[in-house]
């Protein structure tokens, strides 16, 4: 079963590909891994795979849905949920209101009634903050809650980023660089809190990383990327023997 | 729900409405205009600030909203014997000719006009950023009044239209002003609120939440303009006439100067400074006629007050961006907070 699939989607930003006929295999509740050198396209994918971009060639199918073209927040809606590369966290609210806000697409209230606090809203409101709470308590958070954003240790923003996506209900989970900036210490951390968050919310996993130690220790499948071609798919340990893979990291040494 | 908040919450409006219930009773007519243009532009600013401040959405067309509720508005409650004095240059159209309501409908229905004018213009745009919109938005605001001068049938043109009811005081304005502030507050607690702020905040964040930044962006531009043309509809009935020229940017410029001042996205902000900023125009008229130094006289220099607030703003912007409250509150929280310091201080 696949949750994920691209068929031979390419992306191109005038003269440059930037993504050239990939297609992915995302298992249901798998840890797949996306490497390759800086600039290889491998944000791109992401984005298209978010609605961000749309795919100049291709499609992809999500859940047995084309989302293709389809608008980002609709696409967040049908449970695909991503974080960034460049942290963008609502910097100036509360670490609680990033994650409550992130339950907003599946409140069913409308404007009026949220405005009146009704009975009906504020029964909704206590339940999605009941579960941001409980959210916050399941990835550590909790005692930043009432702290802004902005003021976490870069490694907490980089959890509560993948804190709020998780808020959103997703099936699939796309992690842009989740180890960035962190020491090693927190690198293993964030490997066992990866394979945590698979199993507790029952998702799938689609992640970009360039420590390697995280991908190899974490991911059961990885694809390589180069110029925007796929190079090359497989296990971690396929991949590590893989000569073309060996070449295109030549020099990129880490 | 009678929790100690709650009873807080009453406790300050019914303070509240005792102090405008004393002023109503021992003010001029002159003070109690200032009361009433003070909470008037209360109404404009809070209206901007959702816009502005809550949503991020840089708007510079508000005058122009204004002018649809007062215009809406005036045209409901004026009598037909007053319309047909008014247009003298060509007869209004027949179905406003007859029409006479109270002042209260006339308000909803200034508010409403202006919102749905507010959505039509603001959903063709609402894709644009920052700067783009606000060219864009500052585009409404002349359009409206242009239409408004050059419809004479329906708005009486250039000429305006004068002696409207003097509807508008004190139990009218402030009531209005008490629920557009409860509104603000519930509005910026609820869920809703809190994704205005992301869209402020982060759009592209905010729309990977799966917050329809359209519909979103779409609903706060339609209610500010509600509130827009709620504060025109009180404003033409306080000043009994109006006219297309009394919405031209000054009237936005005006308003987006208290947003600022008071800390763009702060309520309580707003609030302050609209009195503040009400009065001080009203104070500061002086400055507009000749001034008497003692040892020699300033010509009167005309828009002289402007150019005080102008380089007011330049200098909130300049070195003082956060406004009086950035975007904090007076809550009861705060209020301790900062007693507490006090006290340490003192002691
Ligand atoms: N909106 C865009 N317009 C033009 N070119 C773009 C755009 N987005 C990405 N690119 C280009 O596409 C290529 C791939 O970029 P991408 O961000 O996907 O790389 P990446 O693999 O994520 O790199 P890194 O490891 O540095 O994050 C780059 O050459 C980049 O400059
Ligand atoms: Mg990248």
């Amino acid at each position: 079963m696949s949750i994920l699939r691209t068929d031979s989607i390419t992306m191109k930003f005038g003269g440059l590909t930037a993504v050239s006929e990939l297609s992915l295999n995302i298992p249901t509740n798998g840890i797949v891994g996306l490497i390759g050198p800086n600039g290889a396209g491998k944000t791109t994918i992401f984005n298209m795979i978010t609605g961000v971009y749309t795919p100049t060639t291709g499609n992809i199918i999500f859940d047995k849905i084309d989302i293709t073209g389809m608008k980002s927040h609709l696409i967040t809606k049908n449970g695909i949920a991503r974080t960034f590369q460049n942290i963008r966290l609502f910097k100036d609210l509360t670490v609680l209101d990033n994650v409550m806000i992130a339950n907003h697409l599946r409140l069913k209230s409308n404007i009026i009634s949220s405005v009146l606090r009704t009975p009906d809203y504020r029964k909704k409101e206590g339940h999605i903050l009941k579960k941001s709470i409980l959210l916050l308590e399941q990835t550590g958070l909790i005692e930043y809650k009432d702290d802004k954003a902005s003021s976490l240790p870069y490694g907490k923003q980089r959890k509560l980023e993948i804190a709020r996506a998780l808020a959103t209900e997703p099936k699939l989970l796309l992690l842009d660089e989740p180890a960035a900036g962190m020491n090693p210490q927190e690198s293993i951390e964030l490997m066992e809190f990866v394979k945590e968050i698979r199993d507790a919310f029952d998702l799938s996993v689609l992640m970009i990383e360039h420590h390697m130690q995280v991908i190899m220790g974490v991911c059961e499948k990885i694809y390589v990327l180069d110029y925007g071609v796929n190079i090359a798919e497989g296990n971690p340990e396929e991949i590590q023997n893989n000569p073309k893979v060996i070449e295109a990291y030549l020099g990129v040494d880490e | 729900m009678l929790n100690k908040n709650n009873l807080i919450k009453i406790g300050l409006i019914m303070v509240t409405g005792i102090v405008l219930a004393i002023l109503n009773a021992t003010l001029g007519r002159y003070q109690l205009r200032i009361l009433n243009l003070a909470g008037i532009y209360i109404v404009l600013g809070l209206s901007l600030n959702l816009i502005n401040g809550f949503t991020g959405l840089f708007s510079l067309g508000h005058a122009g909203f204004m002018a649809v509720g007062a215009y809406a508005s005036a045209l409901l409650t004026m009598s037909p014997a007053q319309k047909s004095v008014n247009f003298f240059v060509k007869p209004i159209v027949p179905f406003l000719a007859n029409i006479e309501i109270g002042f209260l409908p006339a308000i909803i229905i200034g508010g409403v006009v202006a919102a749905i004018v507010g959505a039509v213009l603001a959903a063709p745009i609402l894709r644009l950023k920052d700067d783009y919109l606000a060219i864009a938005t500052l585009g409404f605001g002349e359009i409206i009044r242009v239409v408004f001068t050059n419809t004479q049938s329906l708005t009486n043109g250039a000429l305006g239209l004068k002696g409207l009811p003097s509807y508008t005081n004190t139990g009218y304005t402030w009531t209005i002003v008490i629920i557009t502030i409860a509104f603000m507050f519930s509005l910026r607690r609820s869920s809703y609120g809190k994704a205005f702020m992301a869209i402020r905040e982060d759009e592209i964040a905010a729309e990977s939440m799966g917050i329809d930044l359209f519909k979103h962006k779409l609903l706060a531009f339609t209610i500010g303009s509600f509130f827009a043309g709620v504060g025109g509809a009180l404003l033409a009935h306080l000043m009994g006439t109006i006219d297309p020229l009394m919405f031209r940017f000054l009237m936005t410029f005006n308003i987006l100067l208290i947003v600022v001042l008071g800390g763009i996205g702060s309520i309580s902000g707003t609030i302050i400074s609209a009195i503040i900023v009400t009065i001080s125009m009203e104070w500061l008229r002086f400055l507009d006629g000749p001034i008497d130094l003692g040892f020699a006289v300033i010509h009167s220099v005309p828009g002289m007050r402007m150019v005080l607030f102008s380089l007011l703003l330049m200098i909130v912007i300049l070195y003082y961006q956060h406004g009086l409250m950035g975007q904090d509150e007076i809550t009861l929280e705060f209020v301790k907070e900062k007693l507490k310091r006090f006290k340490k201080k003192e002691a």
